[in-house]
């Protein structure tokens, strides 16, 4: 049975909607810089990817705001618009036809800062009667579940920054087993000084100030990444059923896999490889088909140099174009694998590949990195990467629809 | 989906009291309890001062400094009990595919434990808004993030295959199972080490729940504090603990002898899409998760010989619940026995459903149900065998457990014996 995906909802530092982000990711739109919402002067990393242009109270009533975190209102506008860009209404499903998978990194925890300081700073009886489930890793799925009336099969499932695909191979799964539609990605914020100094201890952040040197994936001056905040949801659907009422298909979830690697010191080796090729397995799919590929762009060389090892030795040296347009938004968490998604189904549509912005590649990688401009190509069908802090990876295939 | 299907060959248990599963199932079968005042940290500023606490060991239970440093409390829990079921599944990791092994732990409220501590640290006991990062433990990532929780247990079980965590709230601990369950039957793994851990007995979450009303304020007597199903009852009792699984594609494990504890032969979720904490009277959606695992058991609700529920103690639950099991289960649902282990071991929010499976498989193991403790004078709206105080010998080859957590989500699980019910 084949799973396509009829919609889709963006929310991304470099553009607010799809057409919005689509169009400033071909521009190669770059939205870093010094982060406002706190100030950053005494961290060794002050550099992210904020939505600026996003006013909750434009689009949520008034009663959700003292309830949801930041990240949660993003997903529920995010969710608004995936069904509209669907033309779908999910009341008019069958009851338990439709429900909603999310991954999520860290919950809602910039509203977990705010009550743990209520707490030590003046007492218990100061913590919020949201605080039971506004910060907690399931919220944005109950949220969206309860707004939309979805009472089918929802989920949500936390695997780091490769969580936003394995969320959309679960609605697979969940669409499989006999759910018409399931909405399934992932929104993630956590730009707060408790949640930067969590990120801090990863080791990971660049340290920059220049936010056109500072995320440069398989750069040879690159030295961490710049955390961003959003991400996409994605509107999965029962072929058939999108067939049945006319829906636009932007392509197939065709295939999926992931792997955990072995702990750091093992003589085992790294798994990417082999979840890049059993999602393309799962997918029916040669290498050969893959018209592009969206990495996952760590730019720690280390992890830069894995990457690039195994998409080399499924495609050869040079053998694919390869882009992070996530170098305009900054890591977006568990957001980042179904915005990429969100690209790469879009790139399949016009046959374009979006470029990765301010990286110089490195020769080293052998990689077919699309910098400066956008790249026309005819693609069938594209790879998206995703790996997470922890030995997560989850690769997923998506295919362009069959013409009509 | 393919044809393949999943059994338990290892179980792993980590609950209130005394770790390991020989001390978890004397201890509901003897209807003791293992709630009682708070002793972590001074309680007596919060409404509610009890919890159901595991007198946790970590180096006695294997783990060294450089993990016990870098884990939280749950992940401990976790990677402890995980190593358990391994060791009891007889499962040689060393010959299978690593790749071919996963992992799923549920989790509904991750690292709170250590976050709640080292926020106050960085936050100089919350006097500062922008929290001092020179302060921050190397490990606080692994916190930020419960993923974390997913690769400590593969890392020390040695898998390579799909691994996430699973995080629904309350009903975590059932929704990785059947998350893993999904997993093998798709076939993208043979095996998957499944289960859930929480440990949020700590001030942030025990404030949280003041908040709401939903733990009980029965400070007076800690032991009897936990009373599903009772007229008296007045909010749940938080727990903490851990149960993991080995689950096996059935044909691979009957191959190498292995030892079939029972089969998930169903699962399904439902959300209530009404409201975040709140549940509406009639329990259709845990009521229609219930009907869809029994479908894809291949049962009637004749065949269920127990029911393990989810039997949280709040005024509002009880009550939801046993409309859902009247509702899914019919005129049965008075004849087949129900009850809440949330009485003797109380309610550690995301592992608990996976606590409740593993005294479910021992239930079929050992064809006792065990009771519900505390329960002494019914609400007359719940009005259905509840095994009240007494564990009960009785023949039991198919159970249903059930949860429901914030968010709306109802889950429900099938299990049975494979030797002795057609499915």
């Amino acid at each position: 049975m084949s799973v396509v995906v009829t919609g889709l909802g963006v929310a991304a530092p470099t553009g607010l909607g799809v057409d919005a982000y689509w169009a400033n990711t071909l521009a190669g739109a770059g939205a870093l810089d010094r982060i406002s919402r706190f100030d950053p002067s005494s961290y060794p990393a002050r550099l992210a990817g904020e939505i600026r242009d996003f006013v909750a109270e434009e689009h949520l009533p008034g009663r959700l705001l003292p309830q949801t975190d930041r990240m949660t209102r993003l997903a529920l506008v995010a969710a608004d618009w995936a069904f509209a860009d669907a033309r779908l209404v999910p009341s008019e499903l069958a009851d338990y036809d439709i429900g909603v998978i999310t991954a999520s990194h860290s919950g809602g925890f910039e509203f977990g800062q705010n009550e743990l300081r209520a707490l030590w700073s003046k007492g218990g009886q100061y913590v919020s009667a949201y605080q039971s489930f506004a910060w907690f890793y399931a919220v944005n799925s109950g949220q969206i579940s309860i707004r939309n009336g979805l009472r089918g099969p929802s989920s949500v499932v936390v695997s780091d920054q490769a969580g936003g695909l394995d969320a959309v191979a679960q609605a697979r799964r969940q669409i499989r087993n006999g759910t018409s539609v399931v909405l399934a990605g992932a929104v993630d914020a956590s730009i707060c000084p408790w949640g930067w100094v969590a990120q801090l201890t990863s080791g990971r952040l660049s340290e920059h100030d220049d936010p056109r040197r500072a995320y440069l994936p398989f750069d040879e001056d690159a030295a961490g990444h710049v955390p961003g905040e959003g991400g996409a949801l994605l509107v999965l659907e029962d072929q058939q059923h999108a067939t049945a009422r006319g829906a636009h298909v932007y392509g197939e979830i065709a295939g999926h896999a992931s792997t955990m690697d072995p702990p750091p010191g093992s003589d085992r080796a790294p798994t990417l490889q082999k979840a890049i090729q059993r999602a393309l397995a799962d997918a029916g799919a040669v290498a050969d088909e893959i018209g592009v590929v969206f990495a996952d762009a760590a730019a720690v060389p280390e992890l830069d140099r894995a990457e690039a090892e195994a998409v080399t030795k499924v495609f050869g040296p040079r053998g694919v174009p390869v882009t992070a347009p996530k170098t305009g938004t900054g890591r977006l968490y568990s957001g980042a694998a179904p915005l990429d998604l969100a690209a790469a189904l879009l790139s399949l549509r016009d046959g374009v590949i979006p470029p990765t912005v301010n990286t110089r590649p490195s020769e080293r990688y052998e990689l077919d990195l699309v910098t400066g401009a956008p790249r026309r190509a005819d693609l069938k069908a594209a790879l998206v990467i995703a790996r997470g802090h922890g030995g997560f990876n989850s690769a997923v295939v998506v295919r362009a629809p069959e013409p009509t | 989906m393919t044809n393949r299907r999943v059994v338990i060959t290892g179980v792993g248990v980590t609950a209130p009291g005394t770790p390991g599963v020989k001390n978890f199932w004397d201890l509901l079968t003897a209807g003791r309890t293992a709630t009682r005042r708070i002793s972590f940290f001074d309680p007596s500023p919060f409404r509610s001062q009890v919890a159901a606490e595991v007198d946790f060991d970590a180096e006695l239970h294997g783990l060294g400094p450089q993990e016990v440093r870098r884990m939280d409390r749950a992940a401990q829990f976790a990677v402890v009990t995980a190593r358990q079921a391994v060791e009891d599944s007889g499962l040689e990791f060393s010959s299978v595919d690593p790749g071919r092994v996963g992992v799923t732990i549920g989790s509904a409220v991750g690292a709170t434990m250590g976050l709640d501590q080292e926020y106050r640290t960085v936050s100089d006991g919350g006097r500062l808004e922008l929290v001092d990062h020179r302060y921050a433990v190397p490990h606080l990532y692994n916190y930020l993030a419960p993923s974390s929780f997913a690769t400590e247990v593969a890392w020390a079980v040695g898998a390579e295959g799909p691994s996430t965590v699973v995080s629904t709230g309350c009903t975590s601990g059932l929704d990785a199972i059947g998350y893993a369950t999904d997993v093998i039957r798709e076939g993208s793994a043979d095996v998957m080490v499944a289960g859930a851990t929480d440990a949020p007995i700590s001030p942030i979450t025990v404030a949280c729940f003041d908040a709401i009303k939903a733990t009980t304020p029965r400070n007076d007597d800690p032991e009897h504090a936990s009373r599903p199903f009772d007229a008296s009852r007045n909010g749940f009792v938080l727990g903490e603990g851990a149960a993991v699984f080995v689950l096996e594609e059935l044909e691979s494990a009957l191959a190498r002898g292995a030892k079939v504890y029972a089969e998930v032969a169903g699962y399904a979720t439902r959300s209530n899409a009404f409201h975040m904490t709140g549940l509406k009277p009639d329990g259709r959606e845990m009521a229609e998760a219930i009907r869809v695992a029994l479908a894809q058991a291949r049962l009637n609700p004749e065949d269920i010989d127990y029911v393990n529920a989810h039997g949280s103690g709040t005024r509002q639950n009880d009550r939801h619940e046993t409309a859902a099991f009247k509702r899914s289960l019919g005129e049965h649902a008075y004849r087949v026995p129900v009850s809440s282990i949330k009485s003797m071991v109380g309610h550690s929010l995301g592992a608990i459903g996976s606590i409740e499976v593993a005294a479910s498989v021992l239930a079929m193991q050992h064809d006792v149900v065990p009771p519900t403790a505390n329960l002494h004078d019914p609400d007359p709206e719940c009005d259905l065998d509840y095994v009240p105080l007494v564990a009960r010998d009785w023949r039991t080859d198919a159970v249903l457990s059930v949860g429901s957590g914030f968010g709306g989500f109802q889950s429900a699980v099938v299990l049975t014996d494979p030797g002795r019910v057609r499915s």
